[in-house]
């Protein structure tokens, strides 16, 4: 079990410990700076942190045995000489890192790899642990690839990838908006996925073009990889063969619409979400703060609110902002509006850790 | 040798000190002055070695027009600031 969180704010990096049974905030890094997302890996204890500062840039930190480094950032290749490339909006497209929105360790036999995934759609590998990053240029290069749209921000981005436990070289990523992606090369070479997902923002003819999907996270079992989750602008879909296809979860109270999913790291059929009112709101159903639980693949959910806000609470938790430890037992989500719960039975109850930080972006067991 | 002079806000996550530099561009003079300091180039350029959206360049009180190639023309004793826009927030 996990005794120990990494909060990503807008306003810092918050290091939320375990003690006597409490938790309670232990550490704050980087106060005042926007950090959109941090990655602890596993395999050798390192924490990463990506910061976006604005007018300097986006910027990735490392920590050291006493502290913080700033490393390399992913930097996109020089645009060609005469090459035009305009974003949805009709505006020259910048290649230029404008967010980092993913950072993924890669696989235990691979030891100082680290997966990146940016805004606007670039994906960054390093063999060397953040020292130096290389573009994959078979992504970014792919034709279908400027089909890729904003979703939640005006560029498209990155911000799920998923390792196969049983092979590194095995990589999904999903986009938003363009859907899923997967190598089977490490990033050599790149097919979408998704087929069965659907989209209501597009028109009919494109609803269900894998590549239209607005794939809000996606998640993998890590012992049973061919079970994928997605929690997706649309709905709650599922795919039992590696994201090839998917059914959608329908009839779920109170919402299926949300942008974060978990699932368990044993049980494919165990995986949690929080939902919120779609699109024309985007808040909690009647003001209650509530996660979603299914424990047999999607059939039937449970709604856990113990020891949640039950009236006029407003919270909205992104993407990656909901957490699960290894053990399966210890969730932990916080949201825009500076929540941080904790529960340590599985979602049948949760703790409030703090109300009062600033808008969370991502949380994370250490 | 122009004279650079950085935003106090950009010290605060990398020293920039003042600096003197040769160059009869904006884009001379400030690749001279990254030379020394390598650490702050990104901090003032983006990925395709153009300024910055939010941050802005004044030549001798004159806000550069070239953000992308940064050829405006700099004189032997030119001041240059490397200040933030306000567009930024």
């Amino acid at each position: 079990m996990s005794d120990k969180l990494l909060v990503s704010t807008r306003k810092g990096l918050f290091t939320v410990v375990r003690k006597a049974k409490r938790w309670q905030i232990a550490a704050v890094d980087f106060l005042g700076d926007n950090v959109s997302i941090a990655l602890v890996d596993a395999r050798d204890g390192r924490r990463y942190a990506a910061l976006d500062h604005g007018h300097f840039g986006v910027k990735l930190h490392r920590s050291t045995a006493d502290g913080w480094e700033e490393i390399a950032s992913p930097t996109y290749p020089p645009k060609p000489e005469g090459y035009e490339e305009l974003d949805m909006w009709g505006r020259p497209l910048n290649w230029s890192t404008a967010r980092v929105w993913a950072l993924a360790a890669g696989g235990a036999d691979e030891p100082g790899v680290i997966w990146c995934g940016t805004l606007p759609g670039g994906l960054f590998r390093s063999t060397d642990q953040g020292q130096s990053w290389e573009m994959v240029r078979a992504l970014w290069d792919h034709p279908k690839r400027k089909k890729w749209m904003g979703g939640g921000a005006d560029l498209p981005g990155i911000h799920s990838i998923c390792v196969d436990p049983r092979n590194s070289r095995r990589v999904w990523i999903a986009v938003s908006t363009g859907g899923i992606w997967f190598t089977e090369d490490a990033g050599a070479s790149w097919t979408q996925r998704g087929e069965g997902m659907r989209a209501e923002h597009v028109p009919p003819e494109l609803t269900h073009d894998p590549i239209a999907q607005d794939v809000h996270c996606l998640a993998q079992c890590p012992a049973a990889p061919h079970r994928m989750w997605v929690q997706h602008h649309n709905g709650i879909f599922v795919s039992s063969d590696e994201g090839r296809t998917f059914t959608e979860i329908t009839g779920v109270d109170p919402s299926t619409f949300g942008f974060a999913v978990v699932v368990h790291p044993r049980d494919p059929d165990t995986a949690w979400f929080v939902p919120e009112i779609k699109d024309e709101r985007r808040v909690p159903r009647e003001g209650k703060l509530v996660v979603t639980r299914t424990r047999d693949g999607g059939k039937s959910f449970e709604v856990l609110g113990k020891g949640l806000p039950q009236s006029h609470a407003y919270d909205v938790v992104y993407r990656h902002s909901l957490a699960l430890d290894g053990s399966g037992d210890r969730l932990a989500f916080g949201s825009t509006t500076g929540g941080l719960w904790v529960s340590e039975d599985q979602g049948d109850s949760w703790t409030g850790v703090t109300h009062t930080l600033p808008p969370v972006y991502a949380v994370r067991f250490a | 040798m122009a004279r650079v002079v950085f935003t106090p806000n950009i010290q605060r996550h990398v020293a920039c000190p003042e600096a003197q530099a040769a160059g009869r561009t904006v884009r001379e003079v400030l690749e001279n002055v990254f030379a020394e300091n390598p650490q702050a180039r990104s901090y003032v350029l983006d990925d395709q070695s153009g300024l910055r959206r939010h941050m802005t360049v004044f030549v001798d009180g004159r806000m550069i027009r070239d953000r992308a190639r940064l050829a405006d023309a700099v004189g032997e004793s030119s001041t240059i600031y490397v200040f933030q826009a306000l567009s930024g927030g």
